[in-house]
């Protein structure tokens, strides 16, 4: 059987065991599900399988009062409901008033998409249970109007979790699951030396032998990513800090960590 | 074709479903896992396995499913550095976790000696899966696995450290379809309404909605509420071993209640033995692997939880007062009476369940009398839950 394949993209380095997922999910026409800390690319890799498939990308961003229902379709009844008012024809079109949510405009376009829901473990316990329907079925009915919306093309979910709450089992059952590991030191040098590429190599050094002893003191809260570590590194160059003095002192400590627990807790540790 | 292997994953405690294994087929039919055994692995893990806690629970069973997979090595230096460190006292041993070991051939424990070695980047103790201290890992040294490869430290007398070995629990998550119902109408006492929530408008007020367009002269006038939500979060603490086995099922059917009891803003449940120390586990297996520090849940779960503690409260009185017992390697002394007194003080709604509290050596015994001067003590039994919750709510 032949599948259409992700590789990757340009500004997007893949593990082979991503974009194995990728694929996995792709073939099995399954939602992927992909957990890791934040800064290790979840909400990216969407965007890098919708460029290198050269699918359209629908975003639908998930807080914590998100419904299920949002993402299927919103009957705006207020509207018709003000409408009715003045009269005019418009208001016994019911279709007119029905919105579809993001879910929704997956489904009913005329190409294949790629839809991430990024960051399902926001809304409610119960959020990921409702759309179980949906996600396998491929389709939702309004009974407002009486319309079955159908997906004409099954659209490529990926589905990002911080894993600040756990998903319901009967939602992880008809997942594929991938979880991206934190960079280890040799790549995140990398990605620092993208950021500053004339970086000094003793100042780098000294940041990374910080940062990740930092990420090792167990009861920190939350451990800086890798958007911290190029901030911190901007502040430290900017004020011209000595580079043996960086993980002695760690200097400008808000910058990587953001609860004040944590940054009492790491200069205890420090001493 | 690999049915076994279903079985294997499900015995080590995986939650694999028929549903997943068929999807394994399926992909396995269209060819996914590629010719490498490492895209099969892979390809493996990605169904089957939906959260990375359970990585190494799979692993140890998908070694030892396939076997025979080559592996060179010798025992590098830092893991010598590790495993030599001056050790800290061995607590809990669980027997049972170590049973897979027995079966095992030395050269099949060789072999997978040197798995460990390829595959681990840090220290583990405690384990049972990699090569460190402590444990029931068959590697290392000071663990309680009844058979093993030592490396590095001094042998020790089998068996002397495995007195909390003895305990047997039941997975209390697992579906109890005994009936939780009257747990879970009690706990639907448990309620505050409160539409003071700061979330925003967006229910549409019908009967306001009617008044003001009607006050408005028939123009339509469009009023919004907040929805009304319940505001209750709740702390569940539960006893797990020793003398709470006895009542084991009945704790099961009230953590399934409580859990299934949706209605709660948040609901965090961990564990203890006999009180709560400087340690609470997140599994009722008590394992150690999986611990949170009390500390850390008093700081981090705020004042306005409602703490239910569940246990007998029986134990001798040295467990309650002495300020070393059971403190671990946490590097905290605090004795167990002075941790109730901070849940006490932290969290002012707060009620204590105790399933043999009609008993005669229960409400004799001094410690039982000693934790009933912190908190009420309620029976657990339906109407002793329904006590305790209206006395959650009341004050």
């Amino acid at each position: 059987m032949e599948f259409t394949q992700f590789k990757g993209s340009e500004d997007y380095v893949v593990s082979k065991e991503l974009t194995d997922a990728v694929n996995i999910a792709m073939a099995l026409e399954k939602p992927l599900l992909i957990k890791g800390e934040p800064g290790t690319g979840k909400t990216m890799l969407a965007q890098a399988i919708s460029k290198a498939l050269g699918m359209e990308l629908i975003i639908w961003n998930i807080k914590s009062t998100t419904k299920a229902q949002d993402g299927l379709y919103v009957y705006d009844v207020v509207q018709r409901l003000y409408d009715s008012q003045f009269g005019g024809n418009t208001v016994d079109d019911i279709e007119k008033y029905i919105t579809l949510g993001k879910l929704g405009e997956a489904f009913d376009s005329d190409e294949q998409k790629v839809l991430l829901i990024d960051e399902i473990d926001k809304a409610d316990l119960e959020f990921p249970n409702d759309l179980l329907w949906e996600l396998d079925k491929m389709e939702f009915y309004i009974p407002e109007t009486g319309r079955t919306v159908k997906a004409k093309h099954r659209p490529i979910v990926i589905i990002t979790s911080n894993a600040e709450k756990e998903l319901p089992g009967a939602f992880l059952r008809r997942c594929i699951f991938h979880y991206i590991e934190f960079p280890n030191e040799e790549l995140m040098r990398e990605i620092v030396k993208v950021h500053y590429p004339d970086l000094e190599e003793n100042i780098l050094t000294h940041v990374m032998e910080a940062f990740y002893w930092i990420r090792s003191i167990p009861d920190i809260q939350k451990k800086p990513s890798t958007s911290e570590v190029i901030d911190w590194i901007a502040a430290i160059r900017a004020a011209g800090i000595p580079d043996d003095k960086i993980r002695e002192t760690i200097p400008f400590a808000g910058v990587l960590l953001k609860k004040n627990e944590d940054i009492d807790l790491m200069h205890a540790k420090l001493g | 074709m690999f049915e076994p292997f279903f079985y294997l994953l499900k015995s080590r405690g995986l939650p694999v479903s028929l549903n997943e294994w068929m999807t394994l087929t399926e992909a396995l039919d269209k060819g996914l896992g590629g010719s490498s055994f490492t895209g099969f692995y892979y390809l493996c893990r990605s169904i089957l396995v939906k959260t990375e806690s359970n990585f190494d629970k799979f692993d140890a069973a998908f070694l030892d499913y396939f076997k025979d997979v080559p592996f060179p090595g010798e025992i590098p230096p830092e893991f010598l550095k590790w495993l030599s460190r001056p050790q800290v006292k061995t607590t809990e041993i669980n027997h049972k976790r170590s049973a897979w070991l027995e079966d095992l051939t030395l050269e099949r424990m060789e072999e997978m000696l040197k798995e460990r070695l390829t595959q681990q980047k840090k220290e583990h103790n405690k384990g049972k899966f990699w090569v460190g201290t402590r444990g029931v890992s068959p590697f290392g040294h000071n663990g309680a696995a009844p058979v093993g490869i030592r490396v590095a430290g001094e042998g020790r007398h089998g068996g002397a450290m495995a007195v909390a070995g003895q305990r047997r629990y039941r997975d209390w998550s697992d579906d109890n379809t005994l009936d939780t119902r009257q747990f879970v109408m009690a706990f639907r006492l448990l309620r505050q309404y409160s539409s003071r929530i700061d979330a925003p408008k967006t229910e549409l007020d019908i009967n306001q909605t009617v008044r003001e367009t009607s006050d408005n002269a028939g123009n339509l006038k469009i009023v919004y509420g907040r929805p009304r939500k319940n505001t209750v979060k709740l702390l569940l603490l539960i006893d797990s071993g020793g003398s709470m086995e006895y009542y084991s099922r009945l704790c099961s059917m009230l953590f399934q209640a409580a859990t299934k009891s949706n209605h709660f803003k948040d609901l965090k449940v961990y564990y203890f033995h006999n009180c709560v120390y400087a340690r609470l586990y997140t599994d009722p297996t008590l394992d150690p692997t999986k611990f949170i520090k009390t500390e850390r849940v008093l700081k981090n779960i705020s004042s306005d939880y409602k703490v239910i503690l569940v246990g007998d409260a029986f134990m001798s009185l040295d467990e309650l007062d002495f300020r070393s017992y059971y403190s671990y390697d946490a590097g905290e002394n605090s004795s167990g009476l002075e941790w109730l007194r901070r849940i006490k003080k932290r969290y002012p709604h707060s009620v204590w369940l105790n399933p043999s509290f009609h008993s005669l050596i229960n409400i004799k015994s001094e410690s039982r009398r000693a934790i009933e001067r912190e908190f009420k003590m309620y029976p657990l039994s339906q109407q002793g839950l329904a006590a305790g919750l209206k006395k959650l709510l009341r004050d």
